[in-house]
């Protein structure tokens, strides 16, 4: 589906955000270059810090194709960056001693560029994907895009209400990095034990807001350390011991384990998250749902959403719309 | 010539008209403060240590203590104890001995941390209506979990974990040894901790008969004099700790004065009676830090691998590296004890003057394992000089998994820091083994308010979390984000990693 209806349901949340920041990203966007990395950079200018990501990137692997990304100027939207793609292939020979050496090829640069590179940030890093965000309205920031243009089979948008850093291109969401893309509503009271531990796993935390940690752990527990996404759940928004003192032993000492050895992997605070990567999506709320979540559900079709309206702008006919359960994942896998 | 006496300590002075001479100020007295003679209260002050006994057993609250009832003059750098401490030495030629913890005027940097709460943007979570988790593992935590998918579909987790204590709250009791403590101190504490569902620490004095109870609550010790030490032993613990070191005198072994080794000090220990009690600075055992891993992993032999093992440290200079070794030989937790760790006798000018604070200890351990990726794969338990529950968040946050309580955990006794333990005479029954003196703790109210305490402080803590939107102590842990240092330098927040107030 191409992102006219999805523009059409964020800005239907317009009243939710304050118009300086929104964002989209689609999978399935650059069938053109399946294979190829397709790297979103913000750029202050481009002859500084694009001559050095050029170089750096030179370096690693080949750029197959680049471009600005195009845009259209909009009334209320103002203009910060030029946002740029790459299609990149990394060069895997020079990632030694690495079992996933493209993918860390790719958190290499994205972490470099973003920390080292002034005037430079990567803010889309997947394959056949792009985010697409910027400060302003849902509508302005889809139009200045325009995403109706785009064609995916996985949507995400988000609309900001910022406190932290507002106005702030990196701030919007989604947040992506490889595959993952997160989007997320909330506060995460529990950022600095996660940070750390996103850190001392290899991951360098640069954009000033605590969302970007959900998707390194994310691609740290699910790309890295295997766990399928129930399970990743589990160890961001654990049972409760009590729940778990109850359980059948088997399953008793699974939940254990994962909250044993993720437990500073944990999230903590109020919030709703929606993540998705190629082959799904994952929705759930903190273990005491202080942040809304709707889903809907036609069979064909999964819709994750903070409102029910947003939904039913859609899809007017669903029937199946219910609220699941405090922590609880609502998993959409991609069928083919 | 003379030295001539100090000057008093403490002048005890009695409110004549409010005495009613029920003579409870003499019987209490273990320190020969109060003399009756014929009907007449006689007072010598100079035995006074500041105890409080006879104040807290006066009916009339007739008696009054001063500290330091005569003036020096004054000099702010010849103070009066160092101008006594000078006096007393050119008298006796010998070290000071002193007790309790660090007695300086070091900044507490505790008191220099503020703790964070949420508002709007986030939600306090109310623990009298939601849960609030602090139930706490201590032990050995794999790196990342493996599974594998069964014929069913299913999938099984094929990683083993290992043994680990589950506390219902992050707050232990430290090792205070049978000779050290009274038999009944020691009791008061074993009941408290099995009912609130934690453990304490045996310290190096053997395990008594009369624990056996409780050993499921007990982490048996094995510091460098070996006392007590046997298989038995070694068995009935929930886990073991080597001690290495000591906050209040790192770098140096104990003392348990022959006059402590009672018949039952002595079995316990496995000593002969009456002999001193001499551990030595390190362990003959152990001179490196792969020594130091053959003894945990001949200890975890030596138990089936059942039982976790815990290495606990002084907290000095290169407290992190020590850590980081620690942790990357069989141990399940580091022990860190920092400077303020209370003892029963320590050289003064250790005591007052080795090691580093244990906030400083905790951030530069936790953060060491961190940067080296293998901080979930051990426990911290810190220690030394903590206070209320607002000194465990704050621990917490800056990366222990865990505290160890001691002074705090005998002032529930009755003990009021007079700092005397290592005389032996101790009029609360805590720090003495005579047995007019250990009968007057008893051990049922000693283990309720033992109780009382940590119940208080795991309330005050769930509290605190709840209001900072925590609902889980995991998520407190190394949570640097929601402390702030007020008035500390730049070089302290550094090595905290916190930002200051308003950051």
């Amino acid at each position: 589906m191409d992102g006219s209806a999805i523009k059409d349901a964020l800005s239907l949340m317009d009243e939710r955000g304050s118009g300086e920041g929104a964002g989209y990203v689609a999978y399935g966007i650059y069938p053109d270059f399946p294979d190829c990395y397709a790297l979103h950079v913000f750029f202050d200018n481009i002859v500084e810090p694009k001559s050095k990501v050029d170089d750096l990137l030179s370096k690693w692997g080949v750029i197959v194709h680049q471009e600005e990304i195009p845009t259209y100027e909009q009334p209320r939207l103002k203009r910060q960056h030029i946002p740029w793609r790459y299609f990149f292939k990394p060069n895997k020979d020079l990632m030694v001693g690495s079992l996933t050496p493209e993918e860390d090829i790719i958190i290499k640069t994205v972490m470099g560029i973003n920390s080292g590179i002034n005037g430079a940030l990567v803010f889309s890093s997947g394959k056949n994907m792009g985010v697409f965000k910027a400060a302003g309205w849902p509508e302005d920031v889809a139009n200045f895009y325009r995403i109706d243009s785009y064609k995916g089979y996985i949507w995400l948008a988000h609309n900001r209400y910022p406190t932290n850093t507002p106005g702030w291109w990196g701030g919007a969401h989604p947040f992506n990095l490889l595959d993952w893309s997160v989007v997320h509503n909330g506060e995460i009271t529990s950022y600095g034990t996660n940070r750390q531990y996103v850190e001392s796993n290899g991951y360098k935390c640069t954009m000033s807001t605590d969302t970007e940690v959900v998707a390194y752990l994310f691609d740290l527990l699910g790309r890295k350390h295997e766990l399928p996404e129930n399970f990743i759940v589990k160890a961001l928004a654990p049972h409760f011991w009590d729940e778990i003192d109850s359980m059948q032993p088997r399953e008793r000492e699974l939940n254990r384990a994962i909250r044993l050895t993720y437990g500073p992997a944990m999230m903590n605070g109020p919030f709703g998250i929606v993540v998705a990567r190629s082959d799904g999506i994952v929705g759930f709320t903190d273990r005491i749902k202080l942040r809304p979540l709707v889903v809907g559900d036609d069979g064909d079709r999964l819709y994750i959403s903070s409102e029910e309206a947003a939904i039913r702008t859609v899809d007017p006919d669903i029937e199946n719309i219910y609220m699941p359960k405090a922590g609880e994942p609502v998993i959409g896998r991609v069928v083919i | 010539m003379s030295l001539g006496s100090v000057p008093l300590k403490y002048r005890i002075d009695i409110d004549r008209d409010q005495c009613m001479r029920c003579m409870r100020c003499v019987e209490n007295c273990s320190y020969g403060v109060f003399r009756n003679e014929e009907g007449k209260l006689i007072l010598n002050s100079r035995k006074c240590t500041a105890c409080h006994r006879c104040i807290s057993m006066c009916p009339r609250d007739a008696i009054s203590l001063k500290e330091r009832p005569v003036d020096y003059r004054s000099h702010s750098l010849w103070t009066g104890e160092a101008r006594e401490d000078i006096i007393n030495q050119s008298r006796t030629g010998k070290i000071l001995l002193a007790g309790m913890g660090n007695a300086k005027e070091y900044p507490v940097i505790f008191d220099r941390l503020v703790l964070d709460a949420c508002q709007v943007t986030n939600p306090s979570i109310d623990p009298l209506r939601e849960p609030m988790e602090l139930r706490t593992h201590i032990g050995k935590k794999p790196p990342r979990l493996e599974f594998k998918k069964n014929e069913d579909g299913d999938v099984d987790l094929i990683t083993e974990l290992a043994p680990n204590l589950e506390l219902e709250t992050p707050i232990m009791i430290g090792h205070m040894s049978y000779g050290a403590i009274s038999l009944n101190a020691q009791r008061s504490i074993a009941k408290a901790v099995s009912k609130v569902g934690t453990f304490m620490g045996t310290g190096e004095g053997g395990l008594h008969e009369s624990i056996y109870p409780y050993q499921d609550n007990m982490i048996v010790q094995v510091a460098s004099g070996r006392f007590g030490v046997d298989i038995n032993y070694l068995d009935r613990g929930a886990a073991i700790e080597i001690k290495i070191g000591q906050g209040a005198k790192p770098g140096i072994g104990g003392h348990l004065p022959g006059e402590k080794v009672c018949s039952d000090v002595s079995c316990t220990r496995m000593i002969p009676l009456g002999s001193d009690a001499i551990s030595p600075a390190p362990h003959h055992d152990i001179y490196s830090i792969e020594d130091l891993a053959q003894l945990v992993r001949g200890l975890k032999e030596a138990t089936q691998w059942k039982k976790p093992v815990f290495v606990k440290v002084a907290a000095v200079h290169n407290v992190a590296a020590i850590a980081a070794g620690i942790a990357r030989s069989s141990a399940d937790a580091v022990v860190i004890d920092g400077f303020r760790g209370g003892t029963g006798a320590a050289p003064k000018v250790f005591r007052d003057n080795v090691g580093i604070p244990i906030e400083a200890a905790i951030a530069s351990v936790d953060r060491k394992l961190n940067e080296q990726g293998i901080r979930n794969e051990i426990s911290i338990i810190a220690s030394g000089g903590i206070r209320n529950s607002a000194d465990i968040a704050k621990s917490i946050a800056l990366g222990a998994d865990a505290v160890y309580i001691g002074t705090a955990a005998l002032i529930a006794m009755g003990c009021r820091v007079c700092g005397s333990c290592y005389r032996g005479l101790c009029p609360w029954g805590i720090a003495t083994q005579r047995e007019d003196l250990v009968k007057r703790l008893d051990i049922d109210s000693g283990s309720r308010q033992v109780a009382n305490l940590i119940h208080a402080w795991t309330y005050e803590l769930s509290e605190l979390m709840g209001a900072a939107g925590i609902n889980s102590i995991e998520s407190l842990r190394g949570n640097r984000e929601r402390l702030r240092g007020y008035m500390l330098d730049e070089g302290s927040l550094d090595v905290l990693q916190i930002k200051p107030i308003g950051a």
